[in-house]
């Protein structure tokens, strides 16, 4: 044993890739595991008693607004909102002020990131400025470090700058995601089309608005070969195509969000801006679809979304608000709760699935294992606790799921071997 | 607005029980005419005079005076009828916004007041309050010559400087009492 | 009752004390001084976010026939412009100690996000697409004093029913209140999931107009033409517009309504609107009693004081 024994994670259950099984997990001074076994000690212990210990887990959407809205969250305070989380690795979105669409600005968020309660990696935008009309230097930031390029917050709406982002992308071997939103069929609307934006007044965006682009997306990856990853996605009808396209063969994968999964259009009948995010809140059928998706495998991993704004922005008019919501603080709580899956299904999705997806299981999402980097996780699966915007560690407020009662929560997240967090409060 | 709507309304609220009958049907015709009678005598006979029954216990019993009036004047004027309106006072009262106040029943004073002789007719006089506000709703309908009030009962406890000029019966109450008039007779009791 | 929000929220019963309450105010509104005593001391403010001349003298005109006060913030003219947040502008409305918002604003649901800041009464003036339900309350007075009651009228609402508070909040009231509805509009100009409203749709006015008892006609706005919704206002007006030809498919005794301000030619015939059918000018009359009764209703009638008062304290004392 090269490194020394710092702590034991004790008496917990072990679930990983590999499966489900009780032992403590033995964390040495070089950041590594070190021993997995019956009965292991070292010089301190993190008690995991009834808890489940897993491999760290990993957002591949995140929403750190830095550079250019930190009053509404830090790489800083995102991250640590993020350990507290459970999370290891976050992937920041490009949608910043500049966005992340060149060298320096991929820098500045790396360096931000350094010193992080949390691993944070970035995304690249597509296209400059992401204004969708020229290609960003993705050879240039993909030498960087950067795996997944997307424009997030809109879509890449030219069909042809889409089929040459998607070659020029496979020939470096990084992978385009796309937020789905035909920006002309959305027509401005603000929420689901249907029912409910029917009665409150509100302009929709029907769902054949995302589909439309899922359908000319996965057309063309069958065109080019490229590796696709779907965002947020949140429709029957996406979900059933990307099923048809995975059956044929595409190289594709997608995300779900937590509140796709738990939250419909009715949300909106508050007027309550916090309950406006884009892809926006749908029917019962489609969070029934989005269930199944997850529970079927066409959905590949959950996804946060996490969208901080302040307050300020967030008591605007519903049509005037801002969309996005906080996810990375209750990810894991609204999964146990509303998922009826096995624990290690549930891990799986919020770890070495998304961990895959961005090229971050060199370090995240690995078997508990020695030699193994010591990026854990360890919850308690049955904890209750009502969630509270003003206990978060973002800067922002704006969850939409004050108030609700939910069951299991984080204790300690170890990241790299260090207990960034314990017992649930963040240790930096 | 007449004692009896008024006080059953929230949050006060009960139920009337009667304890002792103080005027029976009879009583209140005799009592009727007689005041029909002094408004003639007060005013020199009908020229000008007009009725306007308090909503709603005041409106029965100005019917009934004009029926009255209308019969001794017959004697003398065939075919004066003296104009009858009826006057919802819920929007002049005074205590709006401190107690739940609604309207009972809908204005109606098809006539022009001014320079008229204006007699109120209510059933039961208090506290003065619901004459208060009916002198001012009158302003909204013109400025009569002279305005005058009969009521049926004088129960006493007046909390402003009103008077009746026609009575029925002046009946000496508690405040924890309570009047209720209707056709059949008027009745002291209380609230339960 | 504490808001004035939407139709929606409100039972028939409700809508009916409302009405019954506005007979009141149509009594008051006729003598020879239409004003009481009833909202002394109180001051409604009008906050438009929208230019609306009309409501905002309706409002106005009965507030003041109530005695209240009126303060009429101007959007154009403030600090809005200047930056000032919806609930800045409210909280500070609300320290000069005012009772009552009225508030019109473009987007839907603005009335209820200010009653989360503010203890004062609000009453919407028309939110977005949403509601107007001042209009709705005084197109179903109007009818109710042409025709007695409501139940059983069959009540075509004609044109842009997608972007009309105005046609949400009728809807709503004419079928709570008995009638059945016929919206009647290009498949452009339908809201998404219509129906899952309480109404019949056609697309052929001509078919519908020779049974029902009073047609509902909605502005049509230029701006639809953009959009592509129509592809022009001529062709709306030969499909959809009542025009004197179209209007002799209607009965006799057919009443006809508008919200105002009219598009003479283009939604409605000029000769039409002043035609002794017409209610148009009835409803902007019974408008300011409607608004006299909801200010009444929210600010004097004591709705929010049951039990305020102890039983105790006899009420025969001011009896």
């Amino acid at each position: 044993m090269s490194a020394a024994p710092a702590f034991v994670v004790k008496g917990g259950r072990l679930v990983d890739a590999t499966g489900v099984r009780s032992g403590d997990v033995v964390v040495g001074d070089d950041g590594s595991i070190v021993a997995v076994g019956p009965d292991l000690s070292a010089p301190e212990t993190l008690d995991a008693a009834g808890c489940v210990v897993s491999p760290g887990f990993v957002d591949i959407h995140s929403h750190l607004r830095e550079p250019g809205k930190e009053e509404a969250e830090t790489v800083e305070t995102g991250a640590r909102g993020a350990a507290v989380g459970g999370y290891t690795c976050i992937l920041a979105m490009p949608n910043t002020t500049p966005a992340i669409d060149s060298a320096s600005v991929v820098r500045e968020v790396l360096d931000l990131g350094r010193s992080a309660p949390c691993d944070v990696r970035t995304s690249g935008a597509i296209t400059v400025g992401r204004a969708g009309s020229q290609l960003a230097p993705m050879a240039e930031l993909a030498g960087l470090g950067v795996t997944l390029f997307t424009d997030d917050g809109a879509g890449v709406q030219d069909n042809l700058l889409m089929r040459r982002a998607m070659e020029y992308a496979a020939g470096l071997g990084v992978t385009l995601a796309q937020h789905c939103e035909d920006d002309a069929l959305c027509g401005g609307g603000h929420m689901h089309e249907g029912e409910w934006s029917s009665r409150l007044g509100i302009a929709g965006q029907p769902a054949e608005a995302e589909e439309l682009m899922v359908m000319r997306d996965i057309a063309l990856a069958r065109l080019t070969g490229a590796k696709l990853h779907f965002q947020h996605m949140s429709t029957a009808g996406s979900l059933a195509m990307i099923a048809g396209a995975k059956a044929a063969g595409l190289d594709i994968t997608c995300e779900s969000t937590t509140h796709h999964f738990t939250l419909t259009h009715a949300n909106c009948a508050t007027y309550d801006p916090v309950f406006k995010v884009n892809p926006p809140l749908r029917t019962d059928e489609d969070v029934a679809a989005v269930k199944a998706g997850i529970g079927n495998g066409t959905v590949d991993c959950i996804a946060t979304d996490h969208a901080p704004h302040t307050p300020d922005d967030k008591i605007q008019p519903f049509d005037e608000a801002p969309p996005g919501m906080l996810g990375l603080e209750t990810a894991l709580a609204l999964a146990l709760t509303e998922l009826d899956l096995e624990i290690e299904q549930i891990v799986g999705l919020l770890s070495w699935k998304p961990a895959a997806i961005i090229g971050a299981d060199d370090r995240h999402g690995r078997p508990i294992a020695e030699g193994n980097p010591a990026n854990l996780c360890v919850f308690d699966p049955d904890e209750e606790w009502t969630i509270d915007g003003a206990a978060m560690q973002s800067k922002s407020r704006n969850t939409p799921y004050a108030g609700r009662r939910v069951r299991g929560r984080v204790r300690h997240t170890i990241l790299e071997g260090e207990a960034v967090v314990r017992n649930g409060e963040p240790t930096r | 607005m007449a004692e009896r709507e008024r006080r059953m309304t929230r949050p006060t609220g009960g139920v009337f029980v009667a304890r002792s009958r103080v005027m029976d049907a009879d009583d209140i015709a005799r009592a009727t005419r007689r005041m029909a009678h002094e408004i003639i005598e007060a005013n020199s006979g009908l020229d000008d005079v007009c009725l306007i029954g308090l909503q709603t216990g005041g409106v029965p019993l100005a019917r009934a005076l004009a029926n009255a009036l209308a019969e001794i004047d017959g004697d003398d004027v065939a075919s004066t009828e003296v104009p009858l309106g009826r006057l919802d006072v819920a929007f002049h009262r005074d205590d709006i916004g401190i107690r739940p106040t609604m309207p009972e029943a809908i204005t109606d004073v098809p006539f022009h007041i001014d320079d008229k002789v204006v007699v109120l007719v209510d059933d039961v006089l208090y506290t003065g309050r619901t004459i208060r506000a009916a002198l001012d709703a009158l302003t909204s309908f013109g400025r009569p010559h002279a305005v005058q009030l009969a009521v049926m009962v004088d129960r006493g406890h007046r909390e402003l400087p009103i008077r009746p000029d026609y009575v029925g019966k002046n009946l000496p109450t508690r405040h924890d009492e309570s009047v209720d008039v209707t056709a059949d007779g008027v009745d002291l009791g209380e609230l339960r | 009752m504490s808001d004035l929000l939407s139709i929606s929220d409100l039972e028939r019963a409700d809508v009916e004390q409302l009405l019954d309450l506005t007979d009141h105010f149509v009594e008051v509104s006729a003598r020879p001084i239409p004003k009481v005593p009833a909202l002394r001391g109180k001051t409604v403010v009008s906050l438009f976010y929208e230019d609306s001349t009309r409501t905002r003298l309706s409002f106005e005109t009965a507030a003041k026939r109530l005695s209240a006060d009126t303060m009429n913030f101007s959007v154009s003219t403030s600090s809005v412009k200047k930056g000032e947040s919806l609930r800045d502008t409210a909280l500070t409305i609300e320290a000069m100690g005012i009772d009552c918002i009225v508030v019109r604003h473009k987007s839907a649901g603005v009335p209820w996000q200010l009653t989360r800041w503010v203890d004062a009464a609000v009453v919407n003036a028309g939110d977005g697409w949403h509601e107007h339900p001042t209009q709705a309350l005084l197109d179903c007075y109007t009818l109710r004093q042409k025709r007695g009651s409501l139940d059983g009228m069959h009540i075509a609402i004609v044109g842009d029913v997608k972007h009309s508070r105005v046609a949400r909040s009728d809807i709503a009231a004419f079928t709570k209140l008995g009638a059945e509805v016929t919206v009647v509009a290009p498949p452009t100009l339908l809201p998404p999931a219509i129906e899952t409203y309480p109404v019949k749709v056609s697309h052929d006015l001509d078919a519908v107009l020779p049974s029902v008892d009073a047609v509902y006609l909605l502005r049509m706005q230029r701006e639809r033409m953009t959009e592509a919704l129509l592809p022009s206002l001529r062709e709306y007006t030969s499909t959809y517009g009542l025009t004197v030809a179209r209007a002799e498919l209607l009965r006799d005794d057919a009443t006809v309504m508008h919200p105002g301000p009219m598009n003479r030619g283009v939604e409605i015939d000029g000769d039409i609107a002043d035609f002794d059918r017409s209610v148009i000018v009835d409803q902007v009359r019974n408008g300011v009693s409607v608004r006299m009764a909801v200010l009444f209703l929210l600010l004097g009638s004591g709705s929010d004081l049951h039990n305020a008062i102890p039983a105790s304290e006899s009420e025969e004392r001011s009896a």
